[in-house]
């Protein structure tokens, strides 16, 4: 272990920026990270103990302790426990004869709940040592313990076929499916690498910029700020090296648009960085890539490979003078909060994801404190093909104020969950009929994952563009047998506490509190007041620094607002204050072992 | 030279150094932002929010925002002195606040600031946790329970090569401060005593040390907090904000 870990460091030439790189090798090879690795680590990079283990306790997918031989991240979220997680999970428990969250005796399987992974469209699924499991059930759980017991590989635990597209080929072998539905100018398989290079590099960076900026495109994480504006702002920086970092790190629940993108279009994905890179004046950029989707890590690295071979990035690319430009992949390792540009900077210099405070703006101050421009993988896809097509004709799909298309996750009850690009303007009733959901079956849509809004049918005829329902792409639909309260809202407020970096006290404290007040009122104790209470303290996130704290109520309080009497339904109607404390449950495990009743 | 500049704090004209944050900016025109993460000297994190102001209708904080030409920023209004109450209220049910029996009454921030909110009793319920004194260090006893991981620790104190001595630990509401056993074995008692001053709260105290000075002679014990920068004498604002 102690010269592994060394020549890991050595590999990193004992970077700090590099401890996120360094800590995944370890995770990797050895299933845990040891005090011992610690200790080497802290003496090599220079810095102490605590600051090591800052950054590994951060991570969800870094552990201190062994996690088996064998680790399972079975996925948690909502869809998933629709689509029969708890079953799945039952035989998993059986089987190893463990309870989740555990490791067993002989350190050969560990079984751990995990945050949405990006399969919602083809859930339960499952991470077991890095390879994606889908379409779990208890059968098919069985077989895997099974296999594991009889000591095959994880490759080898696989079922006959594969996955649709790229996921069949060598360097994924996967059992991942793409599930794309509709195609637009994104999605459009017929694109060939390297034209839009040949075209961007007769202009200036500045004509890019405005080839940009008059296609409106405007970015597609969810925030939606003008992609021109951006690039200007960076470019026009005062000195420094210059960073164009890609945000693939979705890690909101219902989203998995990018993996598709990743898998299937990767080298739209990089041209559209060595665009973005030129338009800027950077020369590197970095790929920063969920670590749930490290499956796809040795496909995408020989893409990157033949790319430079191809002259597409390297040296003098494509034979323009003095345009350098390379990509490097950087892993994160679980932590949702990291999808959010500030703190997925942070992580990229090996740190803890904590945003950081604002101004200065990345595009001022961001990667190594260098004028930085983060964009997500679709808005570089797109402008991939603005520059194809000139901002004008991108300009033709979508609304004025929302111009081309967006790629949709979609989710949930529908028969046809997958990816769609559509242009901005859909209505969510045209999605529904879309995805082969039947409206007047549908009880809510979740627009936007967790920190969007939770919709109800009155809703449905609203538009999706940044005028109007803004979102990332995630779209969950939710029929009329679900139970919002209990099976979302609360899934989702439990994800954001469980994400929160922890260091904004509002993000950190509050939404536990929203979360037992939900749950009093689960347990049929709430009062009116404890409805107004949320709603009056939700307004309380609005202070915290970045965007999960300050949407993390927002799946209570938008399902307040639309569902308001899912929640009245629940309250005792002839109380006005109940403490929720009930004194009887309280002494009821006692009074059964002493055979006493209690004088309450 | 520095350039100075002019701005607004509700409405009251004032001046600064072009570059400096809002709350030091204030401090010099005798107005007080409360803050609890703050602290003179040491780099800002803005993980309290309590000193949320509004600048342009949106909420910034104090202590990472610094002030520019012609900012109209508003601090001593009835809808953020609220929303700061309410916030200060979440640290005393987050943690284990028993005031009466620590070490760091009279001179802790968080319950002067109670006390200048005039917090009666929280109105959220109490989380009641599980919370550990971690005794290791030879110089300093840290208290999880009423730490408020403000980060001050952190960011004040580094040994001689700049290794950080305490960091977080977790996330999420799991988070808590963990002091380095090798390099907190090292620690100096001047550094241990800076440790024990920058912690706003009573989560780290020297050890085998205690009530120097007497219950009801201490610093807030007296005048509320924040009353030594109300009371400066300014020689260039009109007003002062709460006059």
């Amino acid at each position: 272990m102690k010269s592994f870990t060394q020549k890991v460091i050595d590999k990193y030439n004992r970077d700090k920026t590099r401890l996120m790189d360094i800590l995944i090798s370890i995770q990797s090879e050895f299933g845990y990270i040891s005090q011992e690795s610690v200790s080497q680590i802290a003496h090599e990079l220079h810095m102490s103990e605590v600051d090591v283990e800052q950054t590994i306790s951060f991570y969800h997918f870094f552990s201190m302790k062994p996690t088996g031989k064998f680790s399972i991240y079975l996925n948690n979220s909502v869809v998933a426990n629709m689509m029969g997680r708890k079953e799945v999970a039952e035989t998993f428990e059986e089987e190893v004869g463990i309870k989740f969250g555990n490791i067993t005796a002989d350190g050969l399987i560990g079984l751990y709940d995990t945050a949405c992974i990006g399969m919602n469209d083809q859930e339960p699924a499952a991470i077991i040592n890095n390879h994606i499991f889908t379409k779990l059930t208890p059968f098919r759980a069985k077989e895997i313990i099974r296999d594991i017991k009889e000591g095959k590989k994880v490759q080898d635990m696989f079922t006959a076929s594969f996955g649709d597209g790229a996921n069949r080929d060598d360097l994924v072998k996967s059992v991942v499916s793409n599930n794309i539905r509709k195609i637009g100018p994104i999605l459009d398989p017929q694109y060939k690498i390297g034209d839009a290079i040949k075209k961007i590099i007769k202009l200036t960076p500045e004509e890019v910029i405005t080839e940009i900026k008059s296609s409106n495109i405007r970015g597609r994480g969810g925030a939606g700020f003008p992609t021109g504006l951006k690039w200007e702002f960076c470019r026009n920086a005062s000195d420094g090296i210059k960073y164009l970092l890609c945000n693939a790190d979705e890690g909101e629940p219902g989203t998995f648009k990018d993996r598709v993108i990743l898998t299937e279009l990767p080298r739209l994905l990089f041209e559209g960085m060595v665009i973005a890179g030129y338009a800027i004046g950077a020369v590197e950029g970095i790929l920063y890539i969920r670590h749930e989707y490290k499956y796809l890590e040795e496909y995408l690295e020989n893409i990157l490979k033949v790319a430079r071979e191809k002259n597409y990035l390297g040296i003098d690319i494509m034979g323009k003078k003095g345009f350098n430009f390379d990509i490097r992949i950087q892993f994160g390792a679980g932590a949702y909060v990291c999808g959010e540009e500030s703190a997925l900077i942070e992580s990229a210099e090996g740190k803890r994801g904590e945003p950081r405070d604002r101004p200065p703006f990345p595009v001022e101050k961001g990667y190594l404190d260098q004028p930085t421009v983060v964009n997500n993988v679709e808005t570089l896809c797109a402008a991939v093909k603005v520059m194809l097509h000139g901002g004008e004709w991108y300009r033709s799909f979508g609304t004025p104020e929302s111009t081309g298309t967006k790629l949709l996750s979609v989710s949930g009850d529908c028969r046809f969950p997958g990816v769609y690009e559509v242009e901005w303007g859909f209505s969510v009733n045209s999605i529904l009929d879309m995805v082969g959901a039947v409206p007047r079956n549908v009880q809510a849509v979740q627009v936007g994952g967790p920190s969007g809004s939770l919709i109800g049918s009155n809703d449905f005829d609203r538009i999706l563009g940044y005028e109007d329902l803004a979102t990332g792409g995630s779209l969950i639909i939710f029929d009329k047998t679900r139970d919002l309260l209990s099976d979302v809202v609360l899934n989702f407020t439990e994800f954001f506490i469980d994400e929160s970096c922890g260091s904004c006290s509002t993000c950190r404290i509050l939404p536990s509190i929203l979360k037992n007040k939900l749950e009093k009122i689960l347990d049929a104790r709430g009062v009116k007041n404890d409805i107004a209470e949320m709603e009056e303290w939700g307004k309380i996130l609005k202070a915290s620094r970045c965007g999960l704290g300050q949407t993390a109520a927002n799946p209570i309080l938008t399902s307040i607002k639309n569902f308001r009497h899912l929640y009245e339904d629940k309250i005792q109607k002839t109380k006005d204050f109940d403490s929720g404390f009930d004194l009887w449950r309280a002494v009821k495990e006692g009074c059964e072992v002493t055979g006493r009743v209690p004088n309450i | 030279m520095n350039q100075i500049i002019k701005f607004t704090i509700d409405d009251v004209e004032c001046v600064a150094t072009k570059g400096q944050y809002i709350i030091d900016a204030a401090r010099e025109n005798g107005i007080f932002i409360a803050s609890l993460c703050n602290y003179p000297g040491v780099k800002p994190k803005g993980s309290c929010r309590v000193c949320s102001v509004k600048v342009n209708g949106r909420l910034m904080t104090a202590c990472t925002t610094p002030v520019s030409q012609g900012m109209a920023i508003e601090n001593h209004t009835d809808e953020l002195n609220e929303l700061r109450k309410k916030i200060i209220e979440l640290f005393f049910v987050e943690g284990n606040h028993f005031c009466p029996s620590c070490e760091k009454g009279g001179t802790c921030e968080l319950q002067a600031l109670a006390y200048r909110f005039k917090i009666m009793s929280p109105r959220y319920p109490y989380f009641f946790p599980q919370r550990e004194v971690d005794a290791t260090n030879p110089k300093l006893i840290k208290d999880q329970n009423r730490c408020i991981l403000c980060k001050r620790c952190i960011r004040a104190i580094h040994d001689e090569k700049g290794r950080t001595i305490f960091a977080y630990k977790r996330r999420s509401n799991r988070v808590e401060i963990s002091i380095d056993p090798k390099l907190g074995r090292e620690l100096t008692d001047e550094v241990a005593l800076k440790a024990m001053d920058v912690c706003p709260v009573g989560a780290l105290l020297i050890r085998e040390k205690g009530f120097d000075t007497p219950i009801g002679e201490r610093k807030y014990d007296k005048n509320p907090i924040g009353s030594d920068i109300e009371h400066l004498q300014i020689p260039y604002s009109k007003t002062k904000s709460n006059e």
